[in-house]
C-alpha cells in the first residue's frame, strides 16, 4: 500500500513557517536577551542601550567598554546607541514589550519617577554611591529607594565668536553682562547681508523656565500645584525669547528649529553668540578647530541662572543579569576610565562627588574660560517636575512661536499657556 | 448484499472525508505565508488596541481599568475636533487635486508622444522617493523667504504666503506636495483604465463625428469610472491617514496649525504616554474611514460604469 506523505510534508512544511515567523519576531529583551545571556564559555552579555554617545561619542563610549570588558572577564557589552530625537519612544516600546536592554539610559530627568513607579527599573538602593554628588544621587532616588545612577551632568553658557566681536570693535561678553548688554551687542553685531546673525536661543519651553528664573520669576508657585508665570517677570521672558527673532536671531524660515542648524550656523563663523549646552563644545572643537571662540556665564535679567541637565541610567528589572548590570552600571557612571574619557573628549561632566577631580576640565581648551562652566553652577534654574510634562512643554512652545511669528501678543500668549499649563496641572 | 453497500458508501464517505481534511490542509497550509503574518501583525494587534483603549496605560506600568472614559474624554476634547478637522481640510484639498492632476496627465500621457515611457517613469518617480527626500525639496520650494515658488510669486506681483510657517497655510504646504507625490500613482491606476477602453467604441464615436471633448465626456469618462472609484477609496483611505508628509514637513506646526489625527495618536502613545486615548482615537479613526468607505461603496452603485 503506498503511504502519504502529506502529513509528514504538511508537518514539516508548518514547522519551517513557524521557525521562519519565530525568527522574525525574535527580539533580544532583558528577559530573552536574544537567545541565552550566559554563553556556554559561561561568558555573560548584557545589552546597554544609550542615546548620549550618539553624534560624536561612539568611540569615547568604546573606549570605557573596552576597559570595563579587559578589566570584568567574562562580561560583554553590547552597546545599541541611537539618537536623542526619538530615545524615549525607542525606550518607552521596548519596555512596553519587554524588549529592554539589561541597563539603559533614561531620556531625561523628568521621565525617571514615570519609569520607577511604572515597576520597570531595578532597585538598586545596596549600592555604594558615596562617589556621587549628593544633589544628583538623590534625583533618582524615589520612595525613599535608588532606582537609576546619575551618569552626567551638564548646563548651558554663552559662547562666542572672539573674530566677530574683534571685527565689530566691542568687548568680549563678561560675567556680569546682563540681557541689555547682550541685546546691545547681537544689534552691532547682526549683518544679514553678509549672512551674521548677533545671537541664538532656542524659542522654547527650556529657554523659557531659564528666562523666568533670570528675571526672578518661576514656573509653578511654591506648591507645584499651580503655574506662577503670567506675570511682569514670565512677560519679560516672553520678549526677551521672542523678541530676537528676526532681529538678531534667524527665523524658522531661515531654518532655525531645524536639527544642526545653530551648530553649522556657529562653526561657520556667522554666529557671534550662541546660548547652547557644554556638550556641544566637542563638535565645535572638531567641527572648526581653527574657530576663535571662547564661553561666558549666561546673562540674566535681575538675576543669573543657568540650566543644568543630568543624564541617569538604570537597570532593567526584568533583566537576568543583574550582578554583570551592576557591574556596568558602576563602572560606566564613576570608573576613572569614564572620567577621564569624559573630561578629556569635552563629553559632559562625570556625576563625582569629588570636585578635584574635575580640575583636568579646566586644563583644555577651547574654550579657554572653562571656569564659566562651574561658575554658572553657582546659580542653576531647574527644569519644574510635572507629571505630563511634554503636553506642557508642548503648550508653551506652541505659545512662544505664535509670538515669535507675530500671531500672539506676549499677554495674550501668556494667559493661554497659564490656562491650558493649569488644567494639566489639575 | 445490503449490508455490504453499506459497508461500501460508509468508506467511500470516510474517504471522502479524509480527502476533504486533506484538501483543507493543503489550503491552510498555503495561505499560512500570508495569514499568519496578517493574523499576528494586523488583527491580533487590532484586538490588543481595542482592549487597550479600554485602559489607562503609559506603556511602562501596567494597565488600569478605563472603561469608555478614553473615548468620552475624546470626544468631548477640542483638540479631537481639532485634528479631525485638519484632517478633513487636507482630504478635501489632496483628492481633487490628485485626481484632477492624475486624470489629466494619464490622458495626456495615452496620447502617441515622444518619450511617453520616459515621461510615464518620470512622473511615476515621487511615488517611490523616500517622504523625507520630498519634504526637504517642499520645505525649500515653499520656503517664505527664500523659496523658489515665492520668488516667482513675487516677479509676477503676486502675495506671497508663509507657506509652512504660517498656520493658515501650513495645511495647504503639506496638500500640494503629497498630491506633487502621489499624482503618478494615480495617473498609472487612470492609465490602466483608459487603456481598457475598448478602442472601437472611440472610433465608432468619431466616424459619428462626436467632437474630442464629447467623445471624453460622454465616452471615456463614464468608462473610466472604476478605476475612479478605485482611486478615490484609496486615496481618502490614505489621505485620512495621513502622517509622515505632515510629520516631516511640518510636525504638525506652527503652533498645532497642521496636527492631523495620526499625528496626535502617534503624540499620545509615544510623546505623552496615554496609550490607552491613543487607541481609542484609533478607533474612532477606523470608524470614519469604514463610515466613508462604506457610504462610497453604496454611492458607487449610482455612478460605476461596470459595464
Amino acid at each position: 500500500m503506498k503511504k502519504s506523505i502529506w502529513p509528514r510534508t504538511m508537518i514539516a512544511s508548518v514547522a519551517m513557517i513557524a521557525a521562519g515567523l519565530m525568527a522574525g519576531c525574535t527580539q533580544g529583551s532583558a528577559t530573552n536577551p536574544g537567545g541565552d545571556s550566559t554563553g556556554s564559555d559561561g561568558e555573560v552579555t548584557v545589552r546597554f542601550m544609550n542615546f548620549s554617545s550618539n553624534d560624536g561619542h561612539e568611540a569615547d563610549l568604546q573606549t570605557i567598554v573596552d576597559a570595563f570588558e579587559r578589566d570584568n572577564p567574562g562580561v560583554k557589552i553590547a552597546v545599541e546607541t541611537s539618537p536623542f530625537a526619538g530615545y524615549a519612544a525607542k525606550l518607552q516600546t521596548a519596555v512596553a514589550g519587554g524588549a529592554e536592554a539589561d541597563v539603559f539610559e533614561l531620556p531625561e530627568n523628568s521621565s525617571f519617577v514615570s519609569y520607577a513607579q511604572s515597576g520597570a527599573l531595578a532597585d538598586i538602593s545596596g549600592l555604594d554611591t558615596s562617589a556621587y554628588a549628593p544633589s544628583l544621587i538623590a534625583a533618582y532616588a524615589d520612595a525613599g529607594k535608588q532606582y537609576a545612577l546619575p551618569v552626567s551632568f551638564s548646563n548651558v553658557v554663552l559662547l562666542y565668536n572672539k573674530d566677530l566681536f574683534d571685527a565689530a570693535g566691542l568687548s568680549y561678553p563678561t560675567a556680569d553682562w546682563t540681557w541689555a548688554d547682550e541685546r546691545a551687542a547681537a544689534e552691532r553685531l547682526t549683518d544679514r547681508a553678509a549672512g551674521v546673525w548677533g545671537d541664538y536661543q532656542p524659542i522654547s519651553y527650556n529657554e523659557f523656565y531659564k528666562a523666568l528664573a533670570q528675571s526672578g520669576g518661576s514656573f509653578l508657585n511654591a506648591a507645584g500645584a499651580a503655574t506662577a508665570f503670567n506675570s511682569e517677570a514670565g512677560l519679560q521672558a516672553v520678549r526677551w525669547l521672542t523678541g530676537k527673532s528676526g532681529v538678531t536671531m534667524p527665523t524658522d524660515a531661515d531654518g532655525a528649529n531645524t536639527p544642526d542648524f545653530d551648530t553649522t550656523l556657529f562653526i561657520s563663523g556667522q554666529l557671534a553668540m550662541w546660548h547652547t549646552g557644554i556638550w556641544n563644545f566637542g563638535a565645535v572643537m572638531e567641527k572648526a578647530p581653527n574657530l576663535n571662540w571662547d564661553i561666558v556665564v549666561e546673562p540674566g535679567n535681575t538675576q543669573n541662572a543657568s540650566a543644568m541637565f543630568s543624564n541617569a541610567v538604570a537597570i532593567s528589572a526584568k533583566s537576568k543579569v543583574q550582578e554583570a548590570a551592576q557591574r556596568w552600571l558602576v563602572y560606566y557612571t564613576s570608573s576613572q576610565t569614564t572620567i577621564d574619557t569624559r573630561l578629556a573628549t569635552s563629553w559632559e561632566l562625570p556625576p563625582v562627588a569629588d570636585q578635584a577631580k574635575l580640575d583636568a576640565y579646566l586644563t583644555i581648551t577651547p574654550p579657554a574660560h572653562r571656569q564659566a562652566v562651574f561658575d554658572s553652577l553657582q546659580a542653576v534654574a531647574l527644569a519644574p517636575v510635572m507629571l505630563r510634562q511634554e503636553e506642557i512643554q508642548d503648550i508653551v512652545n506652541d505659545e512662544l512661536a505664535a509670538v515669535a511669528a507675530g500671531r500672539a501678543t506676549p499677554e495674550v500668549a501668556l494667559s493661554n499657556m497659564q490656562s491650558k499649563v493649569d488644567l494639566l496641572l489639575k | 448484499m445490503s449490508s455490504l453497500t453499506l459497508e461500501l458508501s460508509a468508506d467511500r464517505l470516510a474517504v471522502r472525508r479524509r480527502r476533504r481534511w486533506r484538501n483543507a490542509g493543503w489550503v491552510l497550509l498555503f495561505l499560512a505565508p500570508s495569514a499568519l503574518p496578517l493574523l499576528v501583525f494586523k488583527l491580533a494587534p487590532m484586538v490588543a488596541s481595542a482592549w487597550v483603549s479600554l485602559h489607562r496605560w503609559n506603556m511602562i506600568g501596567s494597565m488600569s481599568w478605563a472603561g469608555l472614559d478614553n473615548y468620552r474624554d475624546l470626544l468631548t476634547s477640542a483638540n479631537t475636533w481639532q485634528v479631525f478637522g485638519h484632517t478633513l481640510l487636507y482630504v478635501v484639498g489632496y483628492l481633487p487635486l490628485v485626481y484632477g492632476g492624475g486624470l489629466l496627465i494619464a490622458v495626456a500621457l495615452n496620447q502617441k508622444l515622444k518619450a511617453r515611457g520616459f515621461l510615464r517613469a518620470s512622473y511615476f518617480v515621487p511615488v517611490v522617493t523616500s517622504w523625507v527626500a520630498v519634504a526637504l525639496v517642499w520645505q525649500w520650494l515653499l520656503n517664505p523667504s527664500r523659496g523658489l515658488v515665492n520668488h516667482l510669486l513675487g516677479l509676477l506681483h503676486l502675495p506671497q504666503p508663509g507657506w509652512w510657517t504660517d498656520p493658515a497655510w501650513a495645511i495647504p504646504s503639506v496638500i500640494l506636495a503629497s498630491a506633487w507625490k502621489d499624482l503618478g500613482f494615480v495617473m498609472v491606476i487612470l492609465l490602466a483604465g483608459l487603456q481598457a477602453i475598448p478602442q472601437e467604441i472611440q472610433e465608432a464615436a468619431t466616424v459619428d463625428g462626436a467632437p474630442r471633448w464629447r467623445r471624453f465626456w460622454n465616452i471615456t469618462f463614464p468608462l473610466l469610472t472604476p478605476a475612479t472609484f478605485f482611486v478615490i477609496v484609496i486615496s481618502l483611505i490614505n489621505g485620512f491617514q495621513v502622517f509622515d508628509q505632515v510629520y516631516t514637513m511640518t510636525g504638525g506646526g506652527p503652533s498645532g496649525a497642521s496636527q492631523v489625527v495620526v499625528g496626535r495618536i502617534y503624540d499620545l502613545t509615544f510623546r505623552y504616554g496615554q496609550a490607552g486615548a491613543a487607541s481609542a482615537l484609533s478607533w474612532l479613526l477606523f470608524i470614519v474611514i469604514l463610515l466613508v468607505t462604506m457610504v462610497q461603496n453604496l454611492g458607487q452603485r449610482k455612478w460605476v460604469n461596470h459595464a
